[in-house]
């Protein structure tokens, strides 16, 4: 943690600090702050005075039927885009770890989509499945499916999945790849000569060996589904229709600067926090527990 | 690999081939959208090879009106101010970030973990759960529709200040021995010996930050309001919204295209470097 040589005290750290810690401060613990303390308040209907609750608005959230829908719906955004990614790139990554000569071209080709920002990737995608121009509903009509993403809630939830997943394969294949790699040849060599085919050396072997790999990428994507995929949500569905697209950020946003109901909105970005404090200390606990070989 | 199978081989390669057919494809027909007249992009379906108006498209969107009928800032003047986001952002964090774990690694001082756990903790706050909060400050600051406000909230980073306590930690003790022997102070010592050796983790670090910064969007989205000062990413929204009006594909396609340029370009031209940083910030 700290080095066993250093320099003596002085007023010098106190000023390195100084620039992250005021921003810190003023931009992110005090607004964390204020939203904990609005979720208790309650404002009448003109804005005019507010009256502290306590937990009514949690209260009122958990019974409304609306924000629980919301909330498994998000949960099956999530680990839709998780198995539909991870899944891809995992079949992927193995491919690519086999292969002696390309391997870094594959890697090159399929690695870009990192640097798409999510509003992007559904422009592209909801442009593909534009219902009277795109090429995937023209495709679709031919074995008598009718794509409108504008009207069927099943359809746009489908859409901003494959967006949220096609951007987030690239980030799963490059660590997925680095794992595969990083597994000694003797092991795989070993099994080879037991008389191990390829099918059962991944199953056996390498898919169990990368495992701390796939519950890091598991927690990972699903911090990305959480909050990253926001842009893809807003500029494709707006969480339509008929609030079928509609995940936790998006309602928190929707709530509070469409809905302008502080309380509520600000409510949720708690119960938000407090996901997202979970997640990172499941993902700090598997840092320290990393498998040797 | 362990043994020999042509036919294993092949099919690895055919497999891959197809990923990167899938991978690339959105891409494939975004480049192919952008480089056709309006009129044929009206028509189903829509073409899958290029047809000649690249250029043209390419001009009419970088310094024409862009999208005919909207009231938007010219796009050039979008990927400006997309540009000095993301460096701000990139450039910023690394500032700030170095300053930090140099203080908390070579500094014994009151507070040092106190310090350390509040720069922890914006790990757990990102913008999308303080949204209202976070852009009430901004307000009362009067920092809305100005770079400073689009760059300074995000700016703090604990990712960034862990890595670089990492890379200091990994540093012999005897270079800092050496260097107070030698007469450095500690400033000295951060600018001739610390930076020089952190080059590699600095720019790896900056490859990720930037596309963090150029990919922005819920904050440019709420804080900008002034057409001047939207950015390149989140213009894309208000054209799909136009679109429904007055579907000018070829446009739209365009403006995504060169929207995604710079941080594609940035991730293949420094791959190893992205590799690097992307690895290092997220373990």
């Amino acid at each position: 943690m700290l080095k066993r040589v250093h320099f003596p005290t002085s007023a010098l750290p106190y000023l390195l600090v100084a620039p992250q810690i005021i921003i810190t401060l003023i931009f992110f613990i005090w607004p964390a702050s204020q939203a904990v303390y609005q979720s208790f308040l309650i404002e009448d209907a003109f804005g005019l005075s507010s009256e502290f609750v306590w937990f009514e608005n949690f209260q009122i959230l958990f019974e409304d039927s609306q924000y629980l829908e919301t909330f498994w719906r998000t949960i099956l955004f999530s680990a839709a885009v998780a198995v539909l990614s991870m899944g891809s790139a995992l079949i992927l990554a193995a491919f690519a770890d086999r292969v002696v000569r390309g391997a870094t071209t594959y890697r090159t080709l399929l690695i870009w989509p990192y640097a798409v920002a999510p509003v992007l990737a559904g422009a592209l995608w909801v442009f593909m499945f534009n219902p009277t121009l795109g090429i995937f509903p023209y495709i679709l009509e031919f074995i008598g499916i009718d794509w409108n993403h504008y009207l069927n809630g099943g359809q746009a939830m489908t859409l901003v999945i494959f967006a949220a997943a096609w951007k987030q394969i690239a980030y799963n294949f490059l660590f997925y790849l680095a794992a595969m790699q990083s597994i000694p040849r003797s092991l795989i060599e070993a099994a080879a000569i037991d008389g191990a085919g390829p099918v059962r050396r991944f199953w056996d072997h390498i898919f169990p060996l990368i495992s701390p790999t796939t519950f890091f990428l598991l927690v990972i994507n699903a911090v990305y589904a959480f909050f990253d995929t926001f842009g893809i949500i807003h500029a494709v569905t707006q969480g339509g229709p008929a609030n079928s697209t509609t995940i936790l950020v998006y309602k928190v946003f929707n709530d509070g600067f469409v809905g302008l109901d502080l309380g509520g909105s600000a409510a949720q970005s708690v119960i938000l926090m407090i996901l997202v404090i979970a997640m990172t200390v499941v993902q700090f606990r598997y840092v320290e527990r990393k498998v040797e070989y | 690999m362990v043994e020999n199978r042509r036919i294993l081989g092949i099919f690895s390669h055919l497999v891959l081939i197809l990923g990167v057919i899938m991978v690339a494809l959105p891409i494939w027909i975004t480049f192919v959208a952008s480089t056709h007249d309006a009129v044929r992009m009206t028509q189903a379906p829509i073409p899958m090879l290029p047809g000649g108006h690249f250029w043209d498209n390419f001009k009419q969107t970088l310094f024409g009106a862009g999208l005919s009928g909207s009231e938007g800032a010219p796009v050039w003047r979008m990927l400006l101010n997309s540009m000095a986001m993301a460096l701000m952002i990139a450039l910023g964090k690394i500032a700030i970030s170095l300053l930090s774990a140099f203080a908390i690694v070579y500094f014994k001082f009151p507070f040092r973990m106190g310090f350390f756990w509040m720069i922890f903790i914006t790990l757990m706050l990102p913008v999308e759960v303080r949204i209202l909060p976070t852009f009430e400050v901004v307000a009362n600051l009067g920092m809305l529709n100005s770079y400073w406000g689009l760059s300074i909230p995000l700016i703090a980073s604990a990712t960034a200040t862990f890595m670089f306590r990492q890379v200091f930690l990994t540093i012999p003790d005897e270079m800092l021995e050496s260097a107070r022997i030698d007469g450095a102070g500690p400033l000295r010592f951060f600018w001739d010996i610390l930076i020089p050796l952190s080059r590699t983790n600095i720019a790896a670090l900056f490859v990720i930050l930037f596309i963090y910064g150029w990919n922005q969007y819920l904050w440019p989205l709420l804080i900008t309001t002034d057409t001047d000062m939207t950015t390149i990413v989140m213009s894309i929204k208000q054209m799909l919204e136009a679109a429904e009006q007055s579907p000018q594909w070829n446009i739209i396609m365009m403006t995504a295209l060169l929207a995604m340029i710079p941080p594609v370009f940035v991730v293949v031209g420094m791959q190893r470097l992205f590799v690097q940083g992307l690895t290092e910030t997220d373990k």
